[in-house]
């Protein structure tokens, strides 16, 4: 009874976004208050649906009410609760509402924080957004419908696939999806501004906040995908290449890209026209991203043609929506005006070329991502692009944006001097310079270009360090005057300097583990060591464990330095039976920023296990480098000028530009 | 510079800048992307010793031996043909007698023999990689009721 009414709620919030996507933006054209206020109101009360919708389908779950059929696919009487919960988006179905009801989330945080934008802008967004939640809506109640019931109810199911049943896997698609989802709104105030015509420096200050919120998660979300794929698949690698990561990917590097340009719009309105498109473009790629992983076109194109209809349906989404906005970019952005001025070598310089940079990047990923697809369902040649094609693409696309990451920041607005930023940096270039020759020393026998990686990852961290001891005046002013001006920088400030900081760590992570991780696979007995990192792993025997819903084989091992014990660690292999699949719990010690990792292979006849030990070299800082990167988009986006819902003084400056278009 | 040059200027910056991406991604295409073979077509097409090619197929019943250390040897068939793999290293979780593989690897037509560095078996029981359904529906040995639409893990 619970979900029907959950069903029902579904469809209802169906019917309210069908009201909120037309209303609001034919109140706007006509000027009705009455018809706009609508808009706020509906998005609520699609929020409260599609909330109840997803509370009911979640409580199914929780009692395994297994006259539902999504329930009995991917879930287990047996299972811990936790993943009964998790299993709710660990599904196609399930997953898809979890995608609308962040989608609602959204616009209804936009109906409230969002009082003090301009009537109309508003009434427009949040129409915007309905459409986008009309036709999810569709597409699940149509296609993906996770209500649907059994006659004959089983006794059991089928379990949640168990490389799913995991904390990190648990929570990286609601992150995912607060980031891919959270674009929608950059999309919609651009579709917006389209509609309207209008578009100054006060509405780059109200996309900015929240496209800092989803390039926030979106950052998380992947930085969780690879530490979840390097922990539980077993095979050590944190990145592959693969198209759903890929699929991800794009809409980051799209959306750092859009940060980057909406922050030249706002200061200096300059780039609004290439800001608008980056903001359609970057929501394209959630889309295109949806596609990939949701239609099943990866897995396996011939299911895509023997069941189009999820796939059509999506593609058809992906067809208006990303149409639909280029026709009106191309209609509207001829009558936008075009802002400020600027010299090539300044702030705004600097970032086009960021810009630039990363929107190069994104094409390549887009064409290694889709080509291999396109080819195949064109000529059936069969073929599969991997690691070596991004190195070859995106790798030297983002050692020149490495190098001019530090210069950015310390160039000047309108007109920049070079050569004096270059002085700034003397510094960071020495350190940096010194570090590279130092490890080249240290590692002779490897490649000079990781060397030159390393260096080049401290020098970007200097970099960003610079920028904040210049602006304070460390070391040039009297240290009371240093300290007042450094507690008196932005927090935006703090917030670029983190973020570029974190981009340096993670390539120094990137680097390192590439290149200096060692790998040693043995058939090992009780009692025989392996030497991996200055450790000495000793495997110390086999024991039989019984999970809550697997069997598990764990082995033991014991690291030593030097001849006394340092740690203990497990490795295992889980058996679940529900779906007669085995996965691997690797082993995984942590000494400084490097790891031990641990994996278990087959039990050999002689009574050897094969046994694969890495030292993975400085691994961790892939990691760190993505939450400094986090923290940098949280501290801009606490940010007293940026604050969500705050800018009563935004909105005052709003009113003069109106004036004056 | 007034408005017009240097809307032209950057106009002509992002075709450089997009001209040397196109370059780089063509380059690597032609270099880096790694074809497909059947065991069948691993015989009957020429295939050169020192390109990198993904055999796929099913782990033929009775071909697994284990050897030295990591080392393992299989044959990888497609019920038409087979090929001999060898391998070093640990094998993925979902490799079995009878279920389907991709191996990527080197195949040295004189000794007959693919040298694999990479298998891969997808984390899924139900998954079976996509070359490889595909080739065994061209040799008919597929159903299609067995086709269980993957699962994207979650992603």
């Amino acid at each position: 009874m619970i979900t029907e009414l959950g069903h029902y709620a579904l469809i209802l919030a169906l019917a309210t976004a069908l009201v909120q996507s037309l209303v609001p933006l034919i109140g706007a054209q006509r000027g009705d208050a009455g018809m706009m206020a609508v808009g706020p109101m509906a998005a609520n009360i699609s929020f409260v649906l599609v909330a109840f919708s997803f509370l009911t389908l979640t409580y199914a779950y929780v009692i395994s009410d297994f006259s539902l059929l999504n329930v009995v696919e991917n879930s287990h009487s047996m299972k811990p609760m936790i993943y009964k919960i998790t299993g709710v988006w660990g599904n196609h179905e399930g997953s898809m509402l979890l995608w609308v009801l962040i989608l609602v989330i959204f616009s209804t945080l936009v109906a409230t924080f969002g009082r003090n934008l301009p009537d109309t802008l508003r009434a427009n967004v949040l129409s915007v957004q309905a459409w986008i939640t009309v036709a999810f809506l569709l597409f699940i109640l149509l296609t993906s419908n996770p209500f649907i019931r059994l006659s004959n109810a089983p006794a059991e199911g089928n379990d949640l696939n168990p490389i799913l049943q995991d904390l990190g896997l648990a929570i990286h698609p609601p992150l995912l999806y607060l980031g891919y989802v959270g674009f929608s709104i950059s999309f919609s105030f651009a579709a917006a501004a389209l509609i309207e015509g209008r578009l100054d420096a006060a509405w780059a200050r109200w996309v900015r906040p929240w496209t800092l919120v989803a390039w926030t998660f979106l950052t998380a979300g992947i930085a969780m995908g690879s530490y979840w794929a390097y922990y539980e698949l077993g095979w050590g690698g944190w990145w592959f290449w693969d198209p759903v990561e890929n699929a991800s990917f794009m809409p980051w590097l799209a959306g750092t890209a859009l940060l980057h340009s909406a922050l030249v719009m706002e200061k200096r309105e300059a780039l609004k026209v290439w800001t608008v498109l980056l903001s359609i473009l970057t929501f394209s790629f959630s889309l295109l991203g949806t596609f990939l992983v949701r239609s099943g076109v990866l897995t396996s194109v011939h299911a895509f043609a023997t069941d189009p209809t999820r796939g059509v349906f999506i593609l058809g989404i992906l067809a208006l929506f990303i149409g639909g906005a280029f026709t009106l970019f191309g209609l509207r952005a001829g009558a936008l005006r075009t802002g400020g001025l600027f010299a090539p070598i300044s702030r705004e310089g600097a970032l086009v070329l960021n810009n630039l940079f990363l929107t190069t990047a994104t094409a390549t990923v887009f064409v290694g991502t889709l080509y291999p697809l396109l080819l195949e369902a064109t000529t059936g040649t069969k073929i599969s692009v991997g690691a070596p094609f991004f190195n070859l693409t995106f790798g030297p696309l983002m050692i020149p944006l490495m190098i001019a990451v530090p210069f950015g920041p310390l160039l000047a607005w309108k007109r920049g001097d070079l050569m004096g930023a270059t002085q700034r940096l003397y510094a960071a270039i020495g350190i940096s310079l010194v570090v590279g020759l130092v490890i080249m020393a240290l590692t002779s026998d490897e490649p000079v270009l990781a060397a030159a990686g390393m260096a080049l990852g401290v020098f970007v961290i200097l970099g960003a360090l610079t920028d904040i001891v210049q602006r304070a005046g460390i070391g040039r002013l009297p240290a009371s005057t240093a300290w007042a001006r450094f507690k008196g920088l932005p927090r935006s400030a703090f917030g670029t300097a983190f973020a570029h900081a974190g981009l340096g760590v993670t390539m120094i992570g990137v680097v390192a583990a590439s290149v200096y991780s060692t790998e040693h696979v043995s058939a090992m007995r009780a009692g025989d060591t392996v030497d991996a990192g200055g450790y000495t792993v000793r495997f110390d025997g086999i024991t039989d464990v019984q999970g809550p819903n697997y069997t598990a084989k764990s082995a033991a091992f014991i690291v030593s330095k030097g001849g006394a014990e340092v740690a203990r660690v497990a490795s295992a292999k889980r058996f679940y039976p529900a779906r007669q699949m085995p996965t691997t719990e690797a082993g995984i010690l942590t000494f400084g920023a490097s790891q031990l990792y641990i994996a278990l292979g087959d039990f050999q006849s002689n009574g050897t296990l094969v046994v694969r030990v890495w030292w993975k070299s400085w691994v961790t800082f892939i990691w760190y480098g993505t939450v400094l990167m986090m923290i940098g988009g949280a501290l801009s986006l606490s940010d007293r000028r940026l604050r969500i819902g705050a800018p009563r003084k935004a909105a005052r400056p709003a009113k003069q530009a109106e004036a004056v278009a | 510079m007034n408005r017009k040059q240097k809307r032209l200027s950057i106009i002509a910056a992002g075709a450089i800048f997009l001209a040397g991406a196109a370059a780089l991604v063509m380059s690597a295409l032609s270099d880096q992307i790694v074809f497909f073979s059947s065991p069948t077509d691993i015989h009957t097409k020429a295939v050169s010793p020192n390109t990198r090619i993904r055999l796929g197929g099913l782990v033929e019943e009775g071909t697994v031996e284990r050897g030295e250390g990591a080392d393992v040897t299989f044959a990888v068939t497609d019920t038409n043909d087979s090929v001999k793999v060898t391998y070093n290293g640990i094998l993925p979780d979902l490799f079995r007698e009878g279920q389907g593989v991709v191996a990527e690897g080197i195949y040295d037509p004189s000794s007959q023999i693919f040298t694999a560095d990479t298998i891969l078996a997808k984390h899924d029981e139900n998954y079976m990689p996509k070359e490889v359904a595909d080739a065994l529906k061209a040799q008919g040995v597929w159903q299609e009721g067995e086709e269980a639409m993957g699962k994207a893990a979650a992603n």
